[in-house]
């Protein structure tokens, strides 16, 4: 067999983007008879658990720019962030009819209040708020959050109706970990040779891993990184950027599209972090849930939609990310009305302000169409960057 | 013997006995928190949704709450001002108004409502209970101040039960980390006994408050349970739960409130006592404190009252039946903060919306949703529907803001209640044609 090509691997994840249909989601559950589906919302949830389970953990993240939502707007006012209702747009036309339970994990009140939405519009479906500590001793947040993962292991027992061993969670904890390494071997590339996986490519190939199954993720995962580092692409002359505050509401792809038309090499982000919120391998030995459990507290990404228990820590990760891909500045770009990147922002801006990185700030949609003001301040940045580089 | 109104000049707001007690006691408390570093006293600021005031006081500590702040400085007409000043600083204009009013009055020197600065905290009491905001404004907070920053994490009421693994959570945290580190603050060392006897005192009071609210039962109300029910909530949601003067307050606003009823009497509004009850409403969602008068004379001059509200939950639901619990000190401040308003899940208020529709023999609901806040308008529109749908009672969904005078509209907001009214009354008109069928 040949390996595929960049572009055949581009446009088969695009495919997979663009279909809210989630086609390949419905044939994995079809092809066995007993196989289930669990949808989950931004930001993390242990999908291991859900793998264990012998389930198809889902992704949902809204119904980017391609959904036209009819329903959904008469469940949220103007005045909230655009995921919740496009995803009540998903559940109400039956796009999700096949899926046997929905997570909303913490992350906000919009997405907490949504877990109650849901129980009421679909009172059928299983449905979970996933509570997480934001207190990390292992005693306190961690007994709790063992807690939370045993209790959800036993809803999802019951709903297949098979125990789940410590040998099935250490076997999906295994093909997580491949997963984690190879999408950080593809952030590693990217951040190297940015010209090499461009933004608008990896954010697909990473997306395809909210929809396929895990190890068919993976080897999609090796053949682009094989294919990209192997191709011949022209080095221009970008500014390497950071975008931070899309973990939740996604960009459309014109906008990552239009950061790069503008000059910038995006050499890390935070688009669906749940693909590496654990850093690191998460180790094999020993009880399963508790070695979850510590890497989510000890060793996991920071975002705004965290508490920092040391002040002296708040932001560091992202002068750290600076410093580690070499970036020249940090594009702030979040969804209009979203607490967590908007709350968090001012904070993040005065670290980068006292360690000399540049920034700017924009708001966006998941249906925005307007990209041409997008693209002018990005550009004024790149210049201006490349202006304070040269002086 | 006549309950007391105190006259007033026409132009000022009239007040009822309570009312007066309770502004005397907020100011006196405000004059203590101005006067805290040089009486040597520590200060602590913290929410009033999981707000832990019985164990702030066993460590002498004096409870600042930035809210209630917040909405001082709305009812002064101070906020617009501040929140534009944290916007010009860089804050978002789609965040929480509370927020932005509380950076913008630091800014501007940190006065508090008696004119006079409110000091630094020595500790952020961040008690993250129902509303993700918390979290980042006290990250915000600790950014300027530079002190112990305490978290204390309720976890979410998602399926509408309180689970042991979310109470072991909790007196974890308190055991291991909040006490220790209070005491570390205060250099008072913890003492269960004085907790007790604060909660003992807390239970009081709260059976007072109960019987308060539960006296909207009556025809007519004797109270307003929204707008009359802020001033009520006052002590106890803020720095006086588990003190003798909560206890006293709350038995003369219980004797007030009997006399009411007795003389048939409705509640006293700024605008002078309700005349004839002619709409009994429920009410989800905070109301609108810039035009705080406006707002409330809207429903006045209909002859609304407000029997029920949610808003009269956010520091507790004790008509729920919780109350203080000296036997169990840590687990009932556990719970506390668990059962908060908007900590409940989404189906919990819907039912305690429905039931109260029931039981106060409402008439119908109004929604006040809040720009900024997300904790309670996400889910409103879906809150509305299926009360309507379960109660057969009409709602009406108005948009203001809690402290930012740019959102309140005061045309659009009394058209929607005029029109609102109107459809009540066609309801009426309609069943009783129906009846008389
Ligand atoms: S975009 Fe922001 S506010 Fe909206 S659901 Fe996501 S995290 Fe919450
Ligand atoms: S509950 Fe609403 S108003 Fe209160 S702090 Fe949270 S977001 Fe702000």
């Amino acid at each position: 067999m040949t390996t595929p090509s960049t572009s055949e691997i581009v446009a088969r994840c695009k495919a997979l983007y663009e279909d809210l249909n989630f086609t390949t989601a419905r044939e994995w559950k079809a092809a066995e008879a007993g196989r289930k589906v669990i949808g989950f919302m931004p930001i993390y949830i242990p999908r291991e658990i859900i793998h264990a389970a012998g389930m198809l953990p889902l992704g949902i993240l809204g119904g980017g720019d391609n959904l036209e939502v009819i329903h959904g707007d008469a469940y949220y006012q103007s005045y909230i962030c655009r995921i919740p209702r496009s995803t009540i747009e998903l559940g109400i036309s039956g796009r999700l009819d096949f899926v046997d339970g929905m997570l909303f994990p913490s992350i906000c009140d919009v997405i907490r209040n949504l877990s109650g939405m849901w129980k009421t519009l679909f009172p059928e479906v299983y449905s979970k708020y996933f509570d997480v500590p934001q207190t990390y001793r292992d005693e306190i947040g961690g007994t709790f959050y063992i807690g939370e993962m045993t209790a959800f292991m036993h809803d999802l027992e019951e709903l297949s109706g098979r125990k789940i061993t410590a040998d099935d969670l250490r076997h999906s904890i295994d093909v997580y970990n491949k997963n984690r390494r190879l999408v950080r071997d593809l952030y590693a590339l990217r951040a190297q040779k940015p010209w090499q996986a461009p933004a608008s490519e990896a954010y697909l190939v990473i997306r395809a891993g909210m929809v396929l199954p895990v190890e068919e993720h993976s080897e999609l995962l090796e053949h682009y990184i094989a294919a990209a580092g192997a191709e011949d692409r022209p080095i221009k002359d970008n500014c390497r950027v950071i975008v931070t505050g899309m973990f939740c509401e996604q960009p459309p792809l014109n906008l990552i599209k239009s950061l790069e038309l503008s000059g910038c090499y995006v050499v890390d982000d935070d688009f669906m972090l749940v693909s590496r919120w654990l850093i690191g391998d998460v180790p094999l030995e020993g009880d399963p849930i508790h070695n979850l459990a510590q890497a989510f507290l000890h060793h996991s990404e920071s975002t705004a939609a965290k508490y920092e228990p040391d002040r002296e820590e708040k932001g560091q990760f992202l002068v750290r990310a600076v410093r580690r891909t070499g970036a020249e500045g940090v594009i702030f770009a979040s969804p209009s009305f979203c607490d967590p990147a908007l709350l968090d922002r001012p904070m993040q801006q005065n670290v980068l302000a006292a360690a000399d990185i540049p920034y700017i700030a924009f708001k966006y949609a998941e249906n925005s169409g307007q990209m041409q003001p997008i693209r002018e301040q990005a550009g004024t940045f790149v210049d201006s960057i490349k202006l304070w580089s040269a002086a | 013997m006549k309950p007391q109104t105190i006259k007033a000049q026409p132009k000022d707001a009239i007040k009822d006995a309570s009312m007066l007690k309770q502004k005397e006691m907020m100011a006196k408390h405000y004059d203590r928190l101005s006067d805290a570093r040089e009486n040597g006293e520590k200060v602590a600021s913290t929410f009033v949704p999981g707000n832990l005031n019985e164990l702030l006081m066993c460590f002498d500590l004096v409870n600042n709450l930035p809210e209630v702040n917040a909405i001082q400085s709305g009812l002064r007409k101070q906020s617009g001002a501040y929140i534009m000043e944290a916007e010009r600083a860089g804050h978002s204009e789609d965040v929480c108004t509370y927020v932005k009013s509380d950076i913008g009055m630091m800014a501007k020197g940190n006065i508090g409502p008696n004119g006079r600065k409110l000091p630094d905290p020595d500790v952020l009491m961040l008690s993250y209970t129902g509303c993700f905001t918390f979290m980042k404004w006290f990250e915000l907070l600790r950014e300027q101040y530079k002190c112990e920053t305490i978290f204390f994490q309720t976890p979410y009421m998602a399926d509408g039960k309180i689970t042991p693994n979310m109470i072991q959570y909790m007196v974890r945290q308190l055991k291991e980390e909040v006490i220790p580190k209070l005491e570390k603050v205060s250099g008072v060392k913890f003492d269960l006994d004085r907790l007790r006897e604060y909660l003992g005192k807390s239970a009081k009071a709260e059976d007072d408050l109960v019987y308060i609210l539960k006296s909207a039962k009556h025809k007519p109300s004797p109270i307003d349970a929204y707008f009359g029910g802020i001033y009520y909530i006052g002590p106890i949601f803020g720095a006086f739960r588990g003190t003798d003067d909560a206890v006293e307050y709350y038995r003369f606003l219980r004797k007030e409130v009997d006399q009411r009823i007795a003389a048939g009497l409705g509640p006293v509004t700024p605008d002078g006592p309700m005349g004839e009850e002619k709409y009994r409403l429920v009410v989800e969602g905070p109301p609108n404190y810039t035009h705080f008068r406006q707002f409330w004379k809207m429903f006045h001059d209909e002859g609304a009252t407000v029997v029920a509200s949610s808003y009269t939950k956010v520091g507790g639901t004790y008509d729920y039946g919780f109350r203080h619990d000296p036997a169990r000190p840590l687990e009932s401040l556990a719970e506390y903060c668990l059962g908060v308003y908007t900590n409940r899940s989404l189906p919990m208020r819907i039912d305690m919306l429905v039931d109260h529709m029931d039981e106060y023999q409402a008439d119908g609901l109004v929604i006040n949703s809040i720009k900024s806040c997300n904790s309670f308008s996400a889910g409103q529109l879906l809150i509305m529907r299926e009360v309507e749908k379960r109660t057969g009672k009409p709602a009406v969904f108005i948009e203001t803001d809690l402290v930012d005078p740019r959102y309140f509209s005061a045309a659009n907001v009394k058209n929607r209640l005029e029109s609102y009214f109107q459809m009540i009354e066609q309801k009426r008109s309609g069943a009783s044609r129906g009846a008389a069928a």
